[in-house]
């Protein structure tokens, strides 16, 4: 019942299923600017690798809330949990890096891969709640448990010399932010791989319409368990680097506070194509730095004004442009998406 | 151990009365309007200021700490809050975070950081002693002013018009749109209540927490919502005995085993989410 | 002679007082054109749900190619080969054509976790989607977002999802519903083009489209099984003319 020429329809689908395959020139340029500045201007390696970190933090919420539509309140609680994760290596006499960052990243996954089952039934408001209320939690049995975590009083380590080599505490700054740049990349290089695969149109499947998703086999509930998964283990990476690279763990990691500002960064940048989270986490700290500068105290006051009116305005406006000047990596969002 | 019931229920009664409103907005409107807190805070200031300041008696203080909130409540939702009735969940918390995180800091700028203290009158503190167990004067008149608002909430809603008209609204706007009820006034009045009830709420705690700083939003924040969660948003029913239930457990908890704190309180709102995850005495609806 | 593609067994499903569904059995054969019809509220919806999963029977069975598939969730009956669509579009907004299309056909070989390779890599599979879009009139839009299409072109998507899975029972939840006149052709001829060994239940209130297609059909009146047969004894019987013009009386 079409006219069309057979092999024309069959180039122009394999050209629309692979458009986002390939490495944009502005992504390359993006990474290769951001590796310039750690290399260039070791004075702002500190920053630099705040930035970084952030950005990772963003980046896994990314995946379960850009990607699959899952909405969390308590992602905080994963970052914590690799942190202390890493802190708590560390200051038991196994101080390597790369040891400390697996094993955050996996307490991180395992708790994620036990709550993951909470998610899946009850609405949107009840995902809130519940990874509200998981975070809360453990953030008191951290406090409670002062013996392992320090309590108030905070942890005493210091991380090992990457690979062998390299410091990374403060006597190594720079090469702090090049170890968090290493890991940033190439968890963001599989990240992008997995929102191109089946299984991440699996994920945008269950983000547009879960009902159907369902009514074409998506095995719907092992997926979102699997992602969540994932992304606490993506968080629990990025706070084993903060404990690795700023040696400070503190209780505070586990505050509702660190879940909604990372949210807002994600929502500045725009969730569903992965570079939000990283270009938000950037403008986000600038802005805190530039801002806290004027008015310290106020701070807070000028994030609620951001959200309120980033809200009223459209969450999916700002990201919208951005998107169109760098291209999607991943379907993008819905519209009012979560 | 009738003590620690008997705090417990006070507690839970001050629960209700603060979450009450939030209960109404959740059940009524599908909105999740996490700044609720902030009007909580507002009632306990307008207490605070008025007494210390004006000298203005605890009792008369009280009507005030009502209003105040509630006129505020109605503003905010003329302007902004209509606007966002139809949003998606996120967007309904990130835009009411936004609001708290607004209102601490003009809070700490008009009024300062230092807790505002509300020194109770003469005749409300201390603590009556009978048949060996120790009642504390304000936690009494706490639990009969609370039960008043409660019962008469509930008559409110059962026996008058404006309560089924409200009850219609809350089953099926558009239904109820379409026999005549101003969904629209309904949704404002019930928000100034639910704020006014907030502050009135913020008012009666201040002594009992220990002041009224501006962080109090943040602080109790949680605890309203794990009691909309347990206690469901169906009604005053349910939002009763899931802050009895939460007070009681809170107090019991900190008192028998403190190291657990205020786990118990998250574990209990985890516990229900995953059994019902309507709540505890929500409609089978699961709305 | 083998088991039919799909059976439902005394299935019954209350809401409360509510009985939606009240012991129907009746069976689907191979390559079936059967039509299922009845008033509005007779509960056909509901009888759809509970044969594909979507809501749990409060008593009965449902048999899919003589297996027990009752305690199976909707995921894996579709796995097992029973697809439906649904009377309200349900299709992924912001996915195209292309991408919802692969999304099935991955799930259908078994390569929907896998997260290394790029979805579309696989010449086998692109060439199936540009098949399906190409009998469905699709390949024009193959790559605009799902929610620019026009109604009726979402419809067929609709259809040409569920057809996808390669199912052995497709279940049809009023097809031609809401679709201007222009465009009905188009879903009237898919519908005619499906494979010949599909068992095929269509629900339609359009006895126009009953007609033309089914060889058998089965009339729900109230949630119960009224009568079923070929469509010149239904269109003969009384009992369903009463409950037709019953409803013509009144509407």
């Amino acid at each position: 019942m079409s006219a069309a020429n057979p092999s024309a329809t069959a180039g122009r689908l394999a050209a629309h299923l692979h458009r986002r395959a390939r490495w944009r020139w502005g992504e390359i340029a993006f990474w290769l600017a951001l590796l310039a500045a750690i290399v260039a201007l070791p004075a702002r390696a500190g920053i630099l690798n705040e930035v970084i970190i952030a950005g990772l933090f963003a980046l896994s919420l990314d995946l379960i809330l850009g990607l699959a539509g899952i909405v969390s309140l308590g992602h905080a609680a994963f970052f914590g949990l690799g942190a202390y994760a890493a802190a708590i290596l560390a200051s038991n006499g196994l101080a390597d890096p790369t040891l400390g960052l697996i094993f955050g990243a996996a307490i991180a996954a395992i708790v994620g891969l036990i709550t993951a089952p909470l998610l899946l039934r009850g609405a949107d408001l009840t995902r809130l709640m519940v990874t509200l209320g998981v975070s809360l939690m453990l953030g008191e049995a951290a406090n409670r448990n002062a013996w392992i975590t320090g309590g108030a009083d905070g942890l005493n380590f210091s991380p090992g010399r990457l690979l062998g080599l390299f410091p990374i505490d403060f006597t190594g700054q720079r090469n702090a932010a090049l170890y968090s740049f290493a890991v940033l990349f190439i968890l963001f290089a599989f990240a992008r791989r997995l929102a191109q695969s089946p299984f991440g149109l699996a994920l945008a499947a269950i983000r547009e319409n879960r009902l159907r998703a369902g009514a074409l086999g998506v095995a719907t509930s092992r997926r979102i368990v699997a992602v969540y998964t994932l992304a606490a283990a993506y968080a629990g990476a990025a706070g084993a680097l903060l404990a690795q690279t700023t040696q400070i763990v503190s209780l505070d990691l586990f505050d509702f506070h660190r879940s909604a500002d990372v949210m807002l960064m994600l929502i500045i940048g725009g969730a569903g194509w992965l570079y939000g989270g990283l270009i938000g986490a950037a403008a986000f700290i600038i802005l805190r730095d530039v801002i806290s500068a004027a008015t310290p105290e106020y701070w807070e006051f000028w994030i609620g004004l951001a959200l309120v009116i980033l809200v009223l305005a459209g969450r999916e406006r700002i990201g919208e442009t951005l998107r169109r000047l760098v291209g999607r990596l991943a379907p993008a969002a819905r519209r009012g998406v979560a | 151990m009738l003590t620690i019931l008997f705090d417990g229920v006070a507690y839970g009664m001050l629960l209700f009365v603060l979450a009450s409103g939030l209960s109404v907005t959740l059940g009524l409107m599908n909105f999740i309007n996490l700044a609720h807190g902030a009007f909580a805070m507002v009632g306990g200031y307008v207490t605070a200021l008025l007494m210390n300041r004006a000298g203005v008696p605890f009792l008369l203080t009280l009507p005030a700490a009502f209003l105040v909130p509630a006129i505020l409540g109605v503003g905010l939702e003329r302007t902004l809050y209509r606007r966002l009735y139809g949003a998606s969940p996120l967007d309904q918390v990130l835009f009411t975070i936004g609001l708290v995180l607004m209102a601490m800091p003009i809070a700490a700028y008009l009024i300062g950081d230092e807790p505002q203290q509300v020194h109770l009158p003469q005749w409300l503190s201390g603590r009556i002693d009978f048949h060996s167990v120790g009642i504390g004067v304000y936690r009494l008149f706490i639990i009969l002013v609370c039960g008043l608002i409660a019962l008469g909430l509930q008559t409110f809603l059962v026996r008058t018009r404006f309560g089924a008209q409200l009850r219609a609204a809350v089953d099926d706007p558009r239904v109820a749109q379409g026999l005549g009820v101003d969904v629209d006034r309904i949704f404002a009045i019930a928000f100034a209540v639910g704020s006014g009830l907030a502050g009135l709420g913020g008012a009666l705690a201040a002594d009992v927490v220990g002041g009224i700083d501006p962080s109090f939003p943040v602080k109790f924040l949680v605890t309203f919502l794990i009691v909309v969660t347990v206690g469901g948003s169906n009604g005053i029913l349910g939002a009763l005995f899931g802050s009895l239930l939460l007070g009681i457990l809170d107090v019991a908890g900190k008192y028998y085993v403190p190291s657990i704190g205020a786990f118990i309180i998250y574990a209990v709102m985890v516990v229900t989410l995953i059994v019902r995850p309507q709540g505890l005495f929500a409609r089978g609806d699961g709305r | 002679m083998s088991e039919p593609a799909l059976e439902a067994r005394g299935l019954s499903r209350n809401f409360g007082a509510l009985i939606a569904t009240d012991d129907v059995s009746f069976a689907v054969e191979a390559g079936a054109r059967q039509a299922l019809i009845g008033p509005n509220g007779a509960g056909k919806t509901t009888l759809i749900n509970l044969l594909t999963g979507v809501i749990r029977p409060s008593a009965g069975q449902v048999m899919l190619q003589g297996r027990d598939v009752t305690g199976l969730a909707a995921s894996a009956r579709v796995r097992m080969g029973l697809s439906r669509t649904f009377q309200i579009n349900q299709l992924f907004p912001d996915l195209t054509p292309a991408e919802s299309l692969g999304l099935a056909i991955s799930e259908r070989n078994g390569s929907g976790a896998d997260f290394w390779r790029v979805a579309g890599g696989r010449p086998a599979i692109v060439a199936e989607i540009a098949d399906l879009l190409q009998r469905f009139g699709l390949d024009g839009d193959l790559d605009q977002p799902t929610r620019k299409l026009a109604y009726g072109k979402q419809r067929l998507l609709e259809i040409a999802l569920a057809l996808a899975t390669r199912p052995k029972v497709l279940l049809l939840d009023e097809p031609a519903a809401g679709v201007p006149e222009e465009e009905r052709r188009d879903i009237l001829a898919a519908l005619a083009a499906l494979p010949s060994d599909v068992a095929i239940l269509l629900i339609e209130h359009d006895m126009d489209l009953v007609f033309n297609f089914a060889s058998r059909i089965s009339v729900l009146v109230g949630g119960r099984l009224l009568t079923e047969g070929a469509p010149e004894e239904i269109a003969a019987d009384e009992r369903v003319k009463a409950v037709y013009l019953g409803e013509d009386a009144h509407g």
